[in-house]
């Protein structure tokens, strides 16, 4: 419990910030990120570029997974439709790119609502394995759609806002950080709302969720429109980053990357998808680093570098599953009561 | 149509097939005693054909000897898996044991890529080479011995399961585990003794796939292909996996003879969606009724 945080109305109850504190916290971190472009060199502001990606699109699995306690196993997939629909757009019609995102995530929810079907009859695992089955079957198409490039893919050019290619990252960083932050925002706020409040209820018991006289069948599908939404946008954000999208851009073990992400950051809170996205992709980094210190003392470091990856990637999955089930957001949460009990309780 | 060729491409399948069955044995024998679904069981697999590789290449062992100790490093793996993963999560929901696996295997991967490096590596030749013909069909000699082989695992398993006093009280865990406690069976113990057994047989399958198409840290996608076949034929049935096997095998060998080989995927994971639609709990699976 905290102290001074007394309640007057629903509203106040409900709000996503509850106190001056949290809002000036928040200000500071929007004032690092608008500064970070500024500051940081290009390899930083790349990487704060990959994680926003990341980010949106773990959020997206985080609505899915998270709250409404479908596991899929599909997101990379719904990313590459995301990525595919943007390029398409972007070469075939050359329609303005903010048109062509938001297409991307409209076609990825649609596609999503598809692969959400079964959902009503198969659950957990079996669901999960539908959504391998799902992702498998999109790889197909992808490769081999003449429309999607087949398997050599598409590149698409930069870009451009009021006649300003965007091709650098440190350009494209106004774009991705802040539609990143807007799909955050909106899924903090979705948990406020019926239907979120229902996605909750129906993670915790389906059944008993339905006896409330929540309609599965269609609040299911919105939960998997509203994820694939995410990922399509994600995607989106993607193909203009890295401007080509080829078949082997999504593979099986990025949509388990997202799911790691969520349990690492703590499944079923926004900020669990947020730290969980910005940790994992950061972890590969941090052992680039690593390996680039040890290079000159061990002979053929670099080759050491992928199994290395892998292996950290397995023990923390395993690792947070055995020992910190809750996730990072957890670990926060402790250290938050910490310095609100202090000195009172130590 | 040429029948012969349908017949020698239906025969390569039913060849993969027995593999895709005997890996499916392995799994559902870990999904009914613990019913933890085993994503890892590729990886355990790949495993097993760098163990042999390691025995029979590297410290040049014969094969007689490289084979007994693959299987006592699958068994040894299971076991410490068990121990160390697997019984920490005991009481967690299935999909949280069930990443768990997803991350075990990717560790298996790193370990053997950090042991052996990233490269395909071919197992030394021990089976026979000589054409086999059945009839005039054709059928090559690797996929030939390593369905016997399979073959042979697979009724050593079933004898096994049906039979020992090990067997019985793993099918009677499988069953109800609060009656298997109160008859005096050590739950504890048959689920090791289920990882164990089904990580041996799954280290032994990786010899004889191995030795059909060499080893690489990527042949743990043979677990997606054994995770069709369970979901096929029902997670819990052994019967299922069986069938699953060969019916997966042979659709595969089909695809790919007729349409090619991008089509193998397709074929198989378009068969477990319209499973998934029609039959949840697969062709021989039990069917759990949810109840509040």
């Amino acid at each position: 419990m905290r102290i001074g945080t007394l309640k007057l109305s629903y509203a106040a109850d409900e709000a996503l910030l509850d106190t001056p504190v949290q809002w000036l916290w928040l200000a500071a971190l929007a004032a690092a990120l608008v500064l970070l472009p500024f500051v940081a060199g290009p390899y930083w502001v790349y990487l704060a570029c990959l994680v926003a990606i990341n980010v949106a699109s773990a959020t997206g699995l985080n609505i899915l997974t998270g709250y409404t306690g479908l596991v899929s196993l599909g997101q990379a997939a719904f990313m590459g439709v995301g990525a595919y629909t943007v390029a398409v757009l972007e070469i075939r019609l050359g329609t303005p790119f903010a048109l062509n995102l938001l297409a991307g995530g409209i076609v990825t929810a649609l596609v999503g609502v598809i692969v959400g079907i079964p959902s009503l009859r198969v659950k957990g695992l079996y669901l999960a394995i539908a959504t391998i089955a799902a992702s498998m079957i999109l790889h197909f198409v992808f490769a081999h759609w003449s429309l999607t490039g087949e398997t050599r893919g598409l590149s698409l050019p930069p870009a451009t806002i009021f006649g300003r290619a965007l091709d650098e990252p440190r350009e494209l960083y106004w774009v991705i950080v802040p539609v990143t932050a807007l799909l955050v925002l909106g899924a903090a706020n979705l948990f406020r709302t019926r239907v979120g409040r229902a996605f909750i209820a129906i993670r915790d018991r389906d059944i008993s969720a339905e006896v409330l006289g929540i309609p599965l069948l269609r609040t299911k599908l919105t939960s998997f429109a509203l994820s694939s939404f995410y990922a399509g946008i994600a995607g989106g954000l993607w193909a203009y980053f890295f401007r080509v999208v080829t078949p082997e851009s999504f593979p099986l073990i990025t949509s388990i990357f997202y799911l790691a992400a969520i349990i690492v950051g703590g499944m079923g809170t926004i900020l669990g998808g947020i730290l969980g996205a910005a940790f994992m992709t950061l972890v590969p980094e941090v052992l680039k680093l690593f390996v680039g210190l040890v290079a000159p003392f061990v002979s053929d470091a670099l080759s050491l570098l992928a199994p290395i990856r892998t292996i950290v990637f397995g023990l923390l999955i395993v690792g947070f599953l055995i020992f910190e089930p809750q996730g990072l957001a957890e670990i926060w949460r402790r250290i938050r009561r910490f310095f609100h009990l202090w000195p009172f309780r130590t | 149509m040429d029948w012969l060729f349908l017949a020698e491409v239906s025969l390569a399948g039913l060849g993969a097939g027995a593999l895709y069955a005997l890996t499916g044995v392995a799994f559902v024998l870990i999904y009914k005693a613990t019913r933890v679904v085993n994503l890892a069981i590729g990886e355990i697999l790949m495993l097993g054909g760098y163990a042999f590789f390691g025995f029979a290449a590297g410290a040049g062992l014969p094969v007689w000897a490289a084979i007994p100790l693959t299987i006592l490093v699958g068994a040894l793996a299971g076991a410490v898996i068990e121990r160390a993963l697997i019984r920490p999560m005991l009481g967690e929901s299935p999909i949280s044991v069930f990443m768990v696996t997803v991350g075990l295997g990717s560790i298996l991967v790193g370990l053997v890529e950090l042991g052996f490096g990233a490269d395909p590596l071919r197992l030394p030749e021990f089976l026979p080479n000589d054409p086999i013909f059945l009839g005039e069909a054709y059928l090559a000699p690797k996929v030939a011995y390593g369905f016997a082989a399979a073959s042979v695992l697979i009724a050593i398993a079933l004898a096994a399961l049906r039979f020992s006093r090990a067997g019985v009280a793993l099918r009677a865990t499988a069953g109800d585990q609060g009656a298997a406690y109160s008859v005096g069976i050590d739950v504890g113990r048959v689920f090791s003794l289920a990882w164990v057994a089904a990580c041996a047989t799954a280290a032994g399958a990786g010899i004889v796939v191995g030795a059909i198409g060499g080893i690489s840290p990527t042949m743990g996608v043979f677990g997606l292909s054994v995770l069709v076949v369970v979901i096929v034929g029902g997670l819990d049935s052994v019967a299922g996996a069986l069938v699953g096997g060969l019916l997966i095998g042979l659709i595969e060998a089909l695809a790919g003879a007729f349409l090619g080989g991008e089509f193998k995927l397709l074929a198989t994971f378009g068969l477990l969606v319209l499973i998934l639609m029609v039959r949840p709990y697969g062709l021989f699976g039990t069917h759990e009724i949810e109840r509040l």
